[in-house]
């Protein structure tokens, strides 16, 4: 089992952890050249891609108000998708939450006495943990992704969702495959290196009774799943076994199919600077008569996973808006310096501070929605205009009071809710509408500068300590006019 | 895009509680500016804070409680500018978000629609010209991040340096990149913040300039202090500072 930012192993990482996760890979040079390099590359990417700010403004318009409309119809449109999904013999269930999600799979599994499942890369079945509770029913799930290859090799975890191996370099990733793969010779040519993986992976394929793989956008209208990959491993996977379960959040619906193609060049733009993937895959049944390849089976598994409390209030409801494409952590300066483990939930960065409070509470999550100075890097770069930032503020408010009267409580509402700070605050909301008493506060400040405190705990472990002018601006302001009028 | 108004004969100064205290002769440089561009500076002494750090720390109420007291302060139809890009961000963006559905709405849109950052009010409201007076030196610039995300006014904080004939304006790499100021966020996650500011005071100090200036005293407390922790002699003032002493105001 591998260890991860300085001896945290790599199964303990949890967002009630983040401090000390977030401390360790600070302290690891390694890790923080990674993701330097990685990130400025991807961003770089990014640039290119959208090198025309008029046609960037364009699609994001559009990538905005497409899910925001679908947003708005969203049990509507999942009703629709069924149907449609039904009709083209695609088999829909409902899972409220990951037990429920894995109990549908193993199901499916053990009516085809399947001893393995190849997967292509889906986040959903990280946040549900399949591998984890297959493997508990004598179930192997094999990752076919390049990066998930790697991190499963390793018994590492994810730490970028588009990215998954992002954290390791060239030659780290050798030192997994000498250690992990027989007969490997090691070598920093990253073609080699591919070559290696695909070649090991190839056979699994053809091995594995099932295939699962994720959703990019489930298009209510025609009942097709698409499927946004470059490795040709999703395709695979969806063709090979003769079962196929895709499994996604019930977010991802989509109501046209016209839909797709905005949503499409944003999510790769964002993504990787590409103006389009290698493989674009639109699966709208199994296997019909006549036809030569595919699935006989296909399954759609539906997860909702606390999306729905975020649907229910129209403020946060834009956190579903989110395409899953990773261009706010590849911007966030946290992102950037601490990566994807120190987060300790399966969605790390921006969009998994806004999004994980749901589907975890607010109890388990409180230290990473304060984690972000609210810089608004993720927000500017957001293809479908999540505002990150204010989502964070908002989280930090539920975090911290009782819900609205007309608001049903949020999963760990007030969690963070701390007696000696609500009191703090009261104070400084009075004094800063008592001009009175808040400026005597601020001469006081000036007139007893020397007794300023050298060490102001954190703040000073870096810095040193703010020193107030002699005379506040106030003071100035009244001896520059008590001048003008002698 | 914002539609900026004609050039007022009067205007309301909010000189924010980080200038009050930590930079006051900054306050009087800025007031000496907007007057040199023949406007009637009022300064309203009843002023304190924008509310900025209930805000973030997820105390909406009390927020809201603050924001109403300083838009009481503020009644005439005079436009409101104010020295930092971040309480600028407050005041114009956030108020309206604090006031959504509440029903003030309507009056706190309009107070929000007055209010400007200064540079923004000079480049772009006042349509200034500056003289340059000074000997040639360069000088390199931080933006806070609400200036630049929320407010888009890192471009009129260049422009009024670009003005300056004997000038040289340098960039620092990773320009764009937050500080780690962030309010509460420097001593919530000191570590992480940390990590910004270090790497902010080395792409600064890599550039050489003579001159390190920002418009925004959050992150001058943050920048400025690292740099006196680490021993290095550069130190940043406020723009309006620079921008006085350059056009011999001072």
């Amino acid at each position: 089992m591998s260890q991860s930012n300085n001896g945290v192993h790599i199964q303990e990482l949890a967002p009630e952890h983040f401090h000390d996760q977030a401390k360790a890979a600070l302290a690891d040079p390694q890790l923080r050249q990674n993701f330097r390099g990685a990130m400025d590359y991807l961003q770089d990417k990014r640039k290119t891609a959208f090198s025309n700010p008029a046609e960037e403004k364009h699609i994001r318009d559009l990538s905005e108000a497409i899910r925001q409309r679908c947003l708005s119809k969203l049990p509507d449109l999942l009703e629709q998708l069924e149907t449609n999904c039904t009709n083209n013999g695609i088999q829909v269930h409902w899972a409220q939450n990951a037990e429920e999600a894995n109990a549908i799979i193993a199901a499916i599994s053990q009516r085809h006495n399947a001893k393995s499942i190849v997967k292509g890369k889906s986040m959903v079945s990280e946040e549900i943990e399949l591998n984890h509770e297959m493997a508990k029913l004598g179930i192997e799930c094999l990752e076919s992704d390049m990066g998930e290859y790697i991190v499963q090799l390793d018994g590492d975890k994810p730490s970028h969702i588009i990215m998954p191996a992002i954290h390791k370099n060239k030659q780290e990733v050798s030192d997994t495959f000498e250690k992990n793969l027989d007969n490997f010779t090691p070598t920093l040519d990253v073609d080699e290196l591919i070559q290696t993986g695909r070649s090991r992976l190839r056979q699994k394929f053809h091995d594995a009774d099932i295939g699962l793989s994720g959703v990019n956008f489930a298009v209510a209208e025609t009942g097709t799943l698409c499927l946004v990959e470059n490795e040709g491993n999703g395709r695979m996977c969806t063709t090979v076994p003769n079962v196929h379960i895709a499994i996604t959040g019930i977010e991802k619906v989509v109501e046209f199919l016209t839909d797709v193609p905005p949503l499409y060049s944003a999510l790769t733009r964002s993504a990787t600077g590409q103006a389009i993937t290698t493989y674009f895959n639109m699966i709208s049944s199994p296997r019909r008569d006549g036809e030569l390849d595919g699935p006989e089976e296909v399954h759609l598994v539906l997860l909702d996973n606390g999306r729905s409390q975020a649907f229910r209030d129209e403020e946060m409801r834009k956190t579903l808006q989110c395409i899953r494409c990773g261009a706010c952590m590849n911007h966030c300066p946290v992102y950037t310096r601490i990566g994807g483990h120190a987060y300790g939930t399966v969605y790390p960065g921006p969009i998994g501070k806004i999004i994980s409070p749901h589907m975890m509470g607010l109890e388990k999550t409180k230290d990473l929605i304060t984690a972000s100075s609210l810089c608004g890097a993720c927000g500017e770069v957001c293809p479908v205009r999540i505002p990150i930032p204010e989502m964070l503020q908002r989280l930090r408010n539920e975090a911290k009071n009782p819900p609205k009267p007309d608001m049903p409580a949020m999963r760990g509402q007030e969690a963070a809710a701390s007696k000696a700070e609500s009191l703090a605050m009261k104070g400084f909301a009075f004094a800063a509408s008592h001009p009175s008493i808040y400026h005597m506060g601020t001469w006081s400040a000036t007139k007893m500068k020397a007794l300023m405190p050298s060490n102001l705990g954190p703040w000073t472990q870096c810095r040193t300590a703010p020193k107030p002018a002699s005379k506040t601006l106030h003071q100035l302001i009244k001896a520059r006019k008590q001048g003008e009028k002698s | 895009m914002r539609i900026y108004p004609a050039k007022p004969i009067k205007a309301y100064f909010y000189a924010t509680c980080l200038v009050d205290m930590f930079d006051p002769e900054a306050g009087l440089d800025a007031i000496t500016l907007l007057e040199q561009q023949g406007i009637e500076v009022i300064f309203i002494e009843k002023q304190t804070c924008c509310g900025q750090p209930a805000y973030s720390s997820g105390y909406d109420k009390e927020a809201k409680q603050v924001a109403q007291s300083q838009m009481d302060l503020f009644t005439e139809n005079w436009p409101v500018v104010v020295l930092s890009g971040s309480c600028g961000g407050m005041m114009h963006h956030h108020y309206r978000r604090l006031f959504k559905d509440d029903e003030n709405q309507a009056h706190v849109d309009a107070f929000c629609d007055r209010v400007f950052e200064m540079t923004e009010f000079l480049v772009n409201v006042c349509r200034v010209k500056l003289n340059d007076k000074g000997e040639s030196t360069s000088v390199v610039m931080h933006t806070s991040c609400a200036a630049r995300r929320e407010m888009n006014v890192h471009v009129t904080a260049t422009q009024l340096l670009t003005q300056l004939d004997n000038v040289e304006i340098r960039e620092q790499a990773y320009e764009s990149e937050c500080c780690g100021f962030g309010g509460t966020f420097a001593v919530r996650h000191p570590n992480i913040s940390q990590a910004m500011v270090e790497d902010k005071t080395r792409h600064l100090s890599d550039t050489q300039a003579s001159e390190f200036v920002s418009a925004d005293w959050g992150c001058l407390l943050n920048i400025n202090g690292a740099l006196e922790y680490q021993g290095k002699p550069m130190r940043g003032r406020h723009l309006a500072s620079f921008l006085l002493e350059r056009t011999g105001g001072k």
